[in-house]
C-alpha cells in the first residue's frame, strides 16, 4: 500500500528542516526526505581525511534567523559558537595587514582621513542593512494586489525606506542600486581596506566591484544579527554542520520524520495539484502538500516538470540567473600556517586576499569567457584555532571560499581542476609561505562539484543571484514569490525563495507561514 | 535555407506569383507579413460571387505553418492550445486558440494531426518564437515550413465538382475538417476540407515547385466552373459573413499589445467552446478560471444592423446613449442581404435582447451624414448554406 503523508518536505537543508519543524509544532505530519546519507543539505560538517573535518560550503554564520532560533530553542539542541564576533583581516602581501572590527580599525596602515571616514560609513551601512533584515521575516508583499490587505506588505516595505529619515533615505535609495567600487570610492582611499569591504559585496555571486547591484550584495552580508550584533561573523562549534544537527534535533522533538537516502525522482502531478513523490528507488509516497527545499529550477523544471506549469512562467523560471562562480578549498594542515604580519591570535580570524578593488575586478574578468582567476579572491578561515574537535591534536584545517571559479569552464573541470589549485596554492603561499608544505590533504569543490554533490543547479549556493531582479517579490520569480507556486499543494522554501542564500532559515520559516495560512 | 543575399528582399512573391500577377488586371497588391498578395484581380463583386455562386481561388501561401513533431508533440500541443488536441484524431483539423499566462488570446489558427506525432499549426501570425518558448520540458521539434508549402483555397459551391474534375476522386465524401492525400505527379496533393468563407470549400497543400502545375491544372478543370482568382477583399466579405474573427481586426494577439485592456481572452472572443478546463494544464488555465468566476470585461457579439449602410468602426451605445463598445469589422452582406458587423462590447452588454445602436457616419458626394442604427445580436454566422456542411459534397 502507498504511504500517505499530510507534509512532505523535499530536501533536508536548513531551510527544509526549520519549516518542517515549525509545521510539526503546528500540529502537521511531515515526512522529511532527503538524497544524502545525513540530514544537513549544503550546510554540513564533512570529512575531509581521517581526522579531519570541516564545514562543506559555508564555513561562516552570520545570517541565521534570530526569530528561527530562539523559536526551536536550537541551542538547546546543541547549538554552540566556537568563536562569534570575528574581525575580519585584509591580507596585502607587502603592506601590514588592516585588522576590522565592525565599524573600527584595531590595526593597520590607514590615514585619520580614512579612519573617519570609515567610522561614518560604516554605521550607515549598518541602519541600510538592518532595514534588509527587517524585510528578511516577511512574506514579500505581491505585485498586483487587488485590496488594502494586500497591498499591505508593500506599503509598510515603502514606510520602513521612509522610517530612515530624509539624509538615510535619499542615500539609500541612491546607493542601492550602486556599485560597490564607486560608493568605496566615493569614501575611501585605502586599497587595501576597500578591497576588503569590496569582497562582502562580491563572494557568492556573478559580479565583480563594478557590476551593478552589488552594494546591495554587501549590505545583504551585513543584514544578519547573530547574538544580537548587526553583521557580526560567527563559527558553530562542529562547523556548519552543527545548525542541521540542532535543526534535525528540534525539527524530530517536534516529530518530523527525517529519511536519508531518499532521493525525488520526480513530485507527482494529478487532476492539476500535488500528488506526491516518486523516489530515484521507484517508491511512490503520496501526499497532500509538498514543499521543496531543491532550488526553484530543480523543482520546477526538473522534479515537477515545465508540462505542468504555464509557458510564460516556465519561461521565468529557466531565466532565473543561477550559475556559481565560487569554489570551495578545504586544507588539512599538519601544523597551524604562517600568514605574513598576521599574530597567532589572528589566525582564527576572518583572512580575506583582496587586497584593492582592481585585484578583484581583474580576478572576475576570466569568469566573463568561462575562466577561471588566475589569481583569485580568497576568504579564508582556519576553525581549528577555535574548535580542536575538527582536526586531531596540534593539526589543522584550512577552509577558503575562492573566486572567481566558472561552473561551466571552457574545456571542462577535468583538465582545469588541478590549475586552479596550483593558481590558489600560489596566491596562498604568497602570503603565507611555507604553507604549501603543511599540506596533508587538500580538496577543491568547484560549482559543478557543489552542483553534482548538494543538487543544487549551476552549483549556486544562494540558489541564484542575489540582485535586485531576483530579490523580493521577484525572487524566485513572480508568481512563486509567495512561497506558493502555480501548481495546488506545491511549496518552496529554499535560498532560491526571498531572502536568499547563506545559512539562515528565513525561507523556511516564512513558508512554513504561508503553508499554516498565516503568511 | 536562405540565401546568402535574402536581406536584400524584404517581401517575397508567393509560388504562385507568375499566375497571380497576370491575372490581376488591378496590379492591386498589399502585404501579408513577408509576402505580397493580390488585394482584388478584376472586381471585388464579382470575385466575392465566385465564392458565393461558383469557385474562388485564393493564393493563401503566406499563411504562417508549423510543423510540431516528436513524442511529445500532443502533450506540447495540449499545453499550448485552450481545447483538448487529443479530439483531433489522426486525417482531421481543428480551429483553435492560444493563450498566453494571462489567459489572453496570442492567435488563432487551424491544427492539422497529418499523422502519428506530426501535426502542422497554421496561422495568421508568426509564432515560431511563442512555440518554442513554450516548448520547453517537451520532446518535441518545431519547425517553421511557411515557404516549403504553397497552398491554395478553392471555395464555392462548384469547387467539389473543379476538384473532381481536377481528378481526385471521391473528394466529395471528405467531410468538413477532413483531410486527404493524392498524388500529383511525384509528389503529394494534400486537400482539407477547410476554409475562411463558411462556405463549401477546400484548401490545398502542395511543394512549391509544384504551385503553377497546380495552378494551371486547377483553372483548367474549373473553366466550365465559373473559376475565378479572388483577392484579400473578396475573401474578407465572406469571412464576416461567416462571423469568423481575424487576429489584429477584431482582437489584438496578446503578444503585440502594450495596453493590459486591449487584448482579450476566448471567452471575450465567443470561442468559450475552444476551452476545456478538463485538461489539467494549459497555458492560461489558471486565468481564465478566475475569469469565469470574476466574469468577462468584454464580448464579441455579431450584429445585424438597420439600415444599408455599413457601420464602419462605428462606436455602439447603449439605450441611454452610453458608448459600450465599437464595430471591428462590418459590411452590407450581400449573402444575408443585410448590414452586418462584428463589434466588442463591454460586460455584460451584447445580450439577445439588449437595444444597441451603431454611430454610423457615411458619405453621399462628400456630404457627411451620421445615423444611430438600431443593431440587433445574432447568434452563428450571417450566412451559412447547408452546403457546408454536407457529405457528400454537392456539385453545385
Amino acid at each position: 500500500m502507498t504511504e500517505h503523508w499530510p507534509v512532505i518536505v523535499v530536501g533536508a537543508g536548513h531551510n527544509g528542516l526549520a519549516c518542517a519543524a515549525l509545521l510539526a509544532r503546528a500540529g502537521r505530519k511531515v515526512l522529511v526526505l532527503e538524497a544524502a546519507a545525513q540530514p544537513g543539505g549544503a550546510a554540513v560538517t564533512r570529512e575531509l581525511a581521517p581526522g579531519y573535518r570541516v564545514s562543506a560550503v559555508a564555513h561562516l554564520l552570520h545570517l541565521l534567523d534570530p526569530a528561527l532560533a530562539s523559536e526551536l530553542a536550537l541551542s538547546r539542541y546543541g547549538l554552540r559558537l566556537a568563536a562569534s564576533g570575528l574581525h575580519t583581516v585584509a591580507l596585502s602581501g607587502t603592506a601590514p595587514p588592516i585588522v576590522i572590527d565592525g565599524a573600527e580599525i584595531r590595526r593597520g596602515e590607514v590615514s585619520v582621513a580614512d579612519r573617519a571616514a570609515f567610522a561614518a560609513l560604516m554605521p550607515r551601512l549598518a541602519r541600510f542593512a538592518r532595514l534588509i533584515a527587517r524585510q528578511h521575516g516577511r512574506v514579500p508583499p505581491r505585485l498586483a494586489f487587488g485590496s488594502w490587505r494586500e497591498a499591505l506588505p508593500a506599503l509598510s516595505l515603502a514606510l520602513d525606506v521612509r522610517r530612515l529619515g530624509q539624509q538615510d533615505m535619499r542615500e539609500f535609495l541612491r546607493i542601492a542600486t550602486m556599485n560597490v567600487f564607486d560608493v568605496l570610492e566615493e569614501h575611501l582611499a585605502s586599497p587595501l581596506l576597500k578591497g576588503a569591504l569590496a569582497l562582502d559585496g562580491v563572494l557568492g555571486t556573478r559580479l565583480g566591484p563594478r557590476s551593478g547591484n552589488t552594494v546591495y550584495a554587501m549590505l545583504y552580508r551585513q543584514s544578519g544579527c547573530l547574538g544580537g550584533l548587526q553583521g557580526a561573523l560567527g563559527i558553530p562549534l562542529g562547523g556548519m554542520g552543527a545548525v542541521t544537527e540542532a535543526l534535525s534535533a528540534a525539527a524530530c522533538a517536534a516529530g518530523v520524520e527525517i529519511r536519508c537516502n531518499a532521493a525525488v525522482r520526480s513530485i507527482l502531478v494529478a487532476e492539476g495539484r500535488v500528488a506526491g513523490v516518486q523516489l530515484e528507488s521507484g517508491e511512490t509516497i503520496e501526499a497532500q502538500t509538498l514543499v521543496s527545499n531543491a532550488d526553484p529550477q530543480a523543482t520546477l523544471l526538473r522534479l515537477l516538470g515545465a508540462r505542468h506549469l504555464e509557458a510564460g512562467f516556465a519561461q521565468r523560471v529557466h531565466h532565473i540567473r543561477a550559475v556559481g562562480t565560487a569554489a570551495k578549498l578545504h586544507l588539512a594542515l599538519g601544523a597551524l600556517p604562517q600568514f605574513a604580519g598576521v599574530t597567532a591570535a589572528e589566525l582564527g580570524q576572518r583572512l580575506v586576499i583582496a587586497p584593492d578593488l582592481g585585484y578583484i575586478e581583474r580576478a572576475f574578468n576570466p569568469v566573463k569567457y568561462r575562466g577561471f582567476s588566475q589569481e583569485p579572491i580568497l576568504e579564508i578561515t582556519i576553525p581549528t584555532v577555535h574548535d580542536t574537535t575538527l582536526a586531531p591534536a596540534g593539526r589543522h584545517v584550512l577552509s577558503a571560499i575562492v573566486q572567481y571559479a566558472p561552473y561551466d569552464l571552457a574545456g571542462g573541470w577535468g583538465q582545469g581542476r588541478q590549475p586552479l589549485m596550483n593558481a590558489i596554492m600560489a596566491v596562498l603561499e604568497r602570503h603565507a609561505p611555507g604553507l604549501g608544505n603543511l599540506v596533508e590533504h587538500a580538496e577543491l569543490l568547484t560549482p559543478a562539484d557543489i552542483e553534482s554533490q548538494f543538487r543544487i543547479t549551476g552549483g549556486h549556493w544562494h540558489h541564484g543571484e542575489l540582485t535586485l531582479d531576483q530579490i523580493m517579490m521577484l525572487r524566485p520569480v513572480p508568481g512563486a514569490a509567495q512561497y506558493l507556486t502555480p501548481v495546488p499543494g506545491l511549496y518552496l522554501c529554499s535560498a532560491g525563495c526571498h531572502p536568499g542564500g547563506g545559512v539562515m532559515g528565513s525561507a523556511g520559516r516564512n513558508a512554513a507561514r504561508v503553508v499554516l495560512g498565516q503568511g | 535555407m536562405l540565401s546568402r543575399d535574402h536581406f536584400r528582399q524584404a517581401v517575397h512573391a508567393t509560388p504562385f506569383h507568375p499566375r497571380t500577377a497576370a491575372a490581376n488586371q488591378l496590379n492591386a497588391w498589399h502585404r501579408w507579413r513577408d509576402h505580397t498578395v493580390a488585394d482584388a484581380y478584376f472586381d471585388v463583386g464579382m470575385e466575392y460571387n465566385a465564392i458565393r455562386n461558383a469557385c474562388a481561388v485564393f493564393d493563401l501561401s503566406p499563411m504562417s505553418k508549423h510543423r510540431i513533431s516528436g513524442p511529445d508533440a500532443l502533450g506540447f500541443l495540449n499545453r499550448l492550445l485552450t481545447r483538448d488536441a487529443a479530439r483531433i484524431l489522426p486525417g482531421r483539423v481543428g480551429y483553435c486558440v492560444w493563450c498566453d499566462d494571462a489567459g489572453q488570446v496570442i492567435d488563432d489558427g487551424t491544427l492539422f494531426h497529418l499523422g502519428e506525432n506530426l501535426y502542422r499549426l497554421c496561422s495568421q501570425e508568426r509564432q515560431l518564437d511563442w512555440l518554442l518558448r513554450s516548448a520547453l520540458g517537451f520532446d518535441v521539434q518545431i519547425h517553421e515550413e511557411t515557404d516549403a508549402v504553397a497552398a491554395l483555397a478553392v471555395q464555392g459551391p462548384t469547387s467539389c465538382a473543379v476538384l473532381r474534375q481536377l481528378g481526385l476522386p471521391g473528394i466529395e465524401n471528405l467531410p468538413p475538417f477532413g483531410i486527404r492525400s493524392y498524388p500529383f505527379g511525384s509528389t503529394a496533393l494534400m486537400v482539407s476540407r477547410t476554409g475562411f468563407t463558411g462556405d463549401l470549400g477546400y484548401e490545398l497543400w502542395v511543394e512549391p515547385d509544384r504551385a503553377l502545375l497546380l495552378w494551371d491544372r486547377l483553372f483548367e478543370a474549373g473553366r466550365d466552373h465559373g473559376i475565378r482568382a479572388i483577392g484579400t477583399l473578396a475573401l474578407e466579405m465572406s469571412r464576416i459573413e461567416a462571423g469568423f474573427i481575424q487576429a489584429g481586426v477584431d482582437f489584438l494577439p496578446a503578444d503585440r499589445a502594450v495596453r493590459t485592456d486591449r487584448t482579450r481572452s476566448p471567452f471575450e472572443l465567443d470561442l468559450g467552446w475552444l476551452v476545456d478546463f478538463s485538461k489539467p494544464n494549459f497555458t492560461g488555465r489558471r486565468a481564465l478560471i478566475e475569469e469565469q468566476r470574476r466574469g468577462s470585461r468584454y464580448r464579441l457579439v455579431r450584429l445585424d444592423v438597420d439600415g444599408n449602410k455599413p457601420a464602419k468602426d462605428a462606436f455602439i451605445y447603449d439605450s441611454r446613449r452610453r458608448n459600450v463598445g465599437v464595430v471591428t469589422s462590418s459590411l452590407w452582406s450581400p449573402a444575408a442581404k443585410a448590414s452586418i458587423a462584428l463589434a466588442t462590447v463591454e460586460a455584460p452588454w451584447g445580450r439577445p435582447a439588449d437595444e444597441l445602436y451603431a454611430e454610423i457616419y457615411y458619405q453621399k458626394e462628400l456630404r457627411w451624414s451620421r445615423v444611430m442604427a438600431r443593431c440587433r445580436v445574432v447568434t452563428g454566422a450571417f450566412y451559412d448554406p447547408a452546403r457546408r456542411r454536407q457529405t457528400p459534397a454537392p456539385d453545385r
